[in-house]
């Protein structure tokens, strides 16, 4: 597929390329064998290759964004409830001739707690280059329950890029393919092209099991991104526990003032390190655990009371697995973080992030088909990934996730697209709801 | 349910520790009529007449805040509903979402055919089951009841409940005529039609939808159904597919939802169904409708849906929600661990290989189903994660070098092969060297995903 791909990508040539990416996949013209994922499992650390992995792509991107576009009618208003108490009935077996009138009560449920508002990326005026900032938290209510009390900000899209060509899912790869050999370039692509809120640069090349490249080397990759791109911006390490603290302190150094989020601090590595790093450089620390709301709250706790880290300057990420795949247990577990938080909890009670690209981890994300006998076929596996990626998020966004680390452009689409929707931020209402009763759908 | 105390429940039980229930005490057994692992019926002694008044009185004060409905007769009847709490670590949910795709009378016999075939015979593995699609949902698009019957009839060969939709009662009624020993569903009632068809509803003794978008009127046919001594009743709160109307949806769901599980107004302590297809009065092109009618899925899926019509059957819709489904209803309380320790799948010997894994329940099942679906004789060592899967425990320092060698040997692995290899999951490849120091083994690195084994095996197997 060399001829289709472009040195410099527009958004029309992209959806270009998918139509015809698309019309060789309909039309059964096999592009590649079963598995196309190369991947070379000793040269890949895990947690990065469990991101990593992916498919390939059909004409999802294009038509996902045109999910966004979809329109409706002027607007009604519905609540005007006025409260009455009911009382239980016995059993008549007779029509009756009208409607008993009721009231519907409405309820507002109030919490005494209040999520930390938290400021990422810094402007010139506040001694960064940013062009713009991103708020996360400042939640009263559950997500998206606008009826309890007002959202400040709707969840925020990270875009993943990395600091060396990485083995890529087929369909995430065609993407950013002509992009990976240059950071700067690929968050370029990453916001100008899909949107991207902020992104965030894994310094992978640094682990000692890839190229081991020595942080001072490494943290050139992260003044390319703050170069290349005005938005604020996350700064990974390679998730090896040896070498991140030193890797993640020179980083904090290089981008001193920029106000980035450094991902990430944990208990299996020297978290003071890293905190203490990003502290003195004026950063935002996240704080990871491994889906335990107890190992949450005593790294937050540390980070508060050993480090001194200013409340307004920490985000949780309290782990993110695959819908399929231990979804259940991220959700409860964001809910009942969220939960502690509004009640109360000042240890809890800070935005979260979510490494929604884990969702490519699942095999019906990107097997070709099904490997058990029995089941019905999985159909085109093109479509089947962003979906992941999109019930992922949106599952959690619906626990309290405040910021989603994510990399298809046509999942961040229609991620974006729901979760303003719900955020009350898209127009558009349907009146005749009812005619799906009687709707000849057309396919 | 009304009670939150295990000896709020004690004092109507016999007291007398017969532990016919299977419980050793009393006690024992209302502490777990509160956790609703069990219910009062399941006391033997109960069910004797000299305790009838008893049994009535705890049936009473145990039934679930949200009423369970029944759909449906046989096998696959669907029950809805039942539900206590509002966050699902809070207890756990109820009754998974139902998943009813519809059908309609205008369609070609074979068209029909087709799709009622790929709604029934829908399959897809997981956790160790199938998961299959729950109902089929008959829309009346003719007009004409005798068309309707038909197709009805029809559906009703697939031995699925059905919900029969018509704001028609003629219509209905004739559906109704063909199935009504099988306890469909009806749609629906509003506010204009709403005599008749709960006139269907107690002639035929069916489980009744009432419509509203406004929640007063909601409200309004509820009470007034429940007053004509109908009591199987489902909430349809409109939904619209997009924009404010959309999040106006969200709102009336949850808001329903509150007001009967902490506002404990019983007047709106029914199931609540969501109309997902509405995507399609709305939608561009087929593959975004599609999507746009699983988010909207997602989300009631997600928050409080206990019934839902859709229409998509494209597995990358289908699959998605019946997974999502399943994960939201599992019950959180279950341990998310299995047993650690040597297990052998198929036949295994000496010169067969032996496979590492974590002990995370669905790591594991995924694992074993993937061998022992493709004829593998092996070994599989499952190792202490603390419920993690591979790459979580990798990460987290859960799944070490030291770990698998501890493992190695308190199940004698080595005694039991005469090849001294071990394969590690794709995803712990960075283990590889430092096992192979602690252990003395060679140690091979399989795919990344077990699905991948069989392929993985021909080209690796035996070692070299």
């Amino acid at each position: 597929m060399g001829d289709e791909s472009k040195d410099s990508t527009t958004v029309e040539d992209l959806i270009e390329f998918l139509k015809k990416l698309a019309v060789k996949e309909l039309h059964n013209v096999s592009i590649e064998g079963d598995i196309e994922i190369e991947i070379d499992s000793q040269q890949m650390p895990a947690l990065e290759l469990f991101r990593a992995i992916g498919y390939e792509l059909g004409m999802a991107g294009y038509h996902l964004m045109n999910a966004s576009k979809m329109l409706g009618y002027p607007v009604e208003v519905f609540f005007q409830p006025v409260g009455e108490k009911g009382v239980m009935v016995e059993e008549k077996k007779e029509i009756i001739a009208e409607l008993i009138r009721e009231k519907f009560e409405e309820t507002k449920v109030e919490y005494p707690g209040v999520i930390e508002e938290v400021t990422l990326g810094a402007t010139k005026a506040d001694g960064g280059s940013r062009g713009e900032v991103v708020k996360l938290g400042g939640e009263r209510s559950l997500p998206f329950y606008l009826f309890d009390a007002e959202m400040p900000h709707a969840p925020k899209v990270t875009i993943d890029i990395f600091d060396m060509p990485i083995t890529l899912a087929k369909s995430v790869r065609d993407h950013y393919q002509d992009v990976m050999e240059d950071p700067g370039e690929w968050a370029k692509k990453a916001v100008k092209e899909f949107n991207a809120d902020m992104v965030t640069i894994h310094l992978i090349s640094t682990d000692p099991l890839l190229k081991d490249t020595p942080a001072s080397e490494a943290v050139k990759a992260v003044e390319e991104v703050l170069q290349a791109v005005k938005v604020p911006v996350v700064i990974g390490g390679s998730g090896n526990p040896e070498k991140d603290p030193e890797v993640l302190e020179k980083a904090a150094e290089v981008a001193e003032g920029e106000r980035c989020l450094i991902a990430s601090a944990s208990l299996n590595m020297d978290w003071e390190r890293i905190a203490n790093a990003a502290k003195e450089y004026g950063h935002v620390i996240l704080s990871w655990t491994q889906m335990d709301i107890n190992n949450q709250k005593t790294l937050n706790r540390y980070l508060l009371n050993r480090v001194k880290f200013p409340r307004d300057s920490l985000i949780m990420d309290p782990t993110t697995a695959a819908l399929g795949y231990g979804l259940d247990y991220a959700y409860t577990n964001m809910e009942r973080i969220r939960l502690s938080g509004l009640k109360g909890d000042k240890d809890l009670a800070f935005p979260m992030s979510s490494g929604t690209t884990n969702a490519w981890g699942a095999r019906e994300a990107w097997m070709k088909e099904s490997p058990i006998e029995g089941d019905t076929s999985w159909g085109p596996r093109e479509y089947r990934g962003p979906i992941w990626e999109i019930i992922t998020g949106l599952t959690l966004a619906l626990a309290g996730g405040d910021l989603f680390m994510m990399m298809h452009p046509g999942a961040v689409a229609v991620f974006k697209e729901i979760t303003s929707t719900l955020f009350g931020e898209r127009e558009g209402h349907v009146d005749k709801i009812e005619d799906w009763i009687t709707l000849e759908v057309e396919e | 349910m009304k009670v939150k105390s295990p000896l709020e429940i004690y004092k109507y039980l016999p007291k007398t520790n017969c532990a016919e229930c299977g419980y050793d005490t009393c006690m024992s057994f209302a502490a777990n009529i509160i956790d609703r692992k069990t219910k009062p019926g399941d006391c033997p002694p109960l069910t004797r007449d000299e305790f009838r008044e008893n049994l009535e009185k705890l049936n009473e004060l145990t039934a679930p805040e949200i009423r369970e409905i029944t759909i449906g007769s046989g096998d696959r009847a669907v029950k809805i509903g039942g539900d206590d709490v509002l966050f699902r670590h809070d207890l756990t949910f109820f009754n998974p979402t139902a998943l009813a795709y519809d059908v309609w009378d205008t369609m070609s016999s074979d068209e029909l055919e087709n799709r009622l075939s790929a709604i029934k015979d829908y399959r897809k593995f997981y956790v160790g089951e199938f998961i299959n699609l729950d109902m089929v949902a008959v829309r009346c698009v003719s007009g004409d009841p005798e068309k309707f019957r038909e197709t009805v009839k029809k559906a009703s060969e697939t031995g699925l409940p059905l919900i029969l939709i018509s704001f028609n009662s003629e219509i209905l009624k004739a559906g109704l005529e063909e199935v009504s020993e099988q306890r469909p569903l009806i749609y629906g009632a509003n506010e204009n039609n709403w005599r008749k068809v709960a006139e269907l509803a107690l002639d035929f003794n069916v489980p009744v939808v009432i419509h509203s978008k406004d929640l007063d009127t909601l409200q309004s046919l509820a009470v007034t159904f429940s007053e004509m001594g109908i009591n199987d009743i489902v909430l349809d709160p409109g939904t619209e597919p997009i924009g404010k109307g959309l999040q106006d949806t969200f709102r009336r769901v949850i808001q329903l939802r509150r007001s009967a599980i902490e506002g404990e107004n019983k007047k709106v302590a029914y199931p609540i169904m969501v109309v997902p297809m509405t995507a399609w009065l709305v939608g561009k092109d087929k593959l975004s409708t599609t999507y746009w009618e699983t988010i909207i899925a997602s989300v009631f899926i997600v928050k409080y849906a206990d019934i839902m019509i859709l229409h998509s059957l494209e597995p990358y819709e289908v699959m998605p929600l019946a997974i999502l489904k399943t994960n939201i209803y599992t019950d959180p309380r279950k341990p998310v661990s299995v047993e650690a320790g040597l297990r052998e799948i198929g036949k295994p010997d000496e010169n067969s290989p032996v496979f590492i894994t974590t002990n995370f329940a669905l790591t594991y099942y995924t694992v074993e189903s993937d061998l022992t679906s493709a004829g593998i004789n092996c070994y599989l060592l499952v190792i202490d994660t603390e419920g993690l899967g591979v790459e979580v425990s990798v990460a987290g320092s859960k799944l070490t070098a030291n770990v698998i060698n501890e493992a190695i040997e308190k199940e004698g692995v080595k005694d039991r092969i005469n090849h001294n290899s071990i394969v590690l999951p794709g995803l712990a490849a960075r283990l590889q060297g430092e096992l192979e120091m602690v252990s003395g083994m060679k140690v091979l690195v399989g795919p990344v995903d077990s699905g991948r084994i069989p392929g993985w095996l021909e080209e690796n197997w035996p070692p070299s």
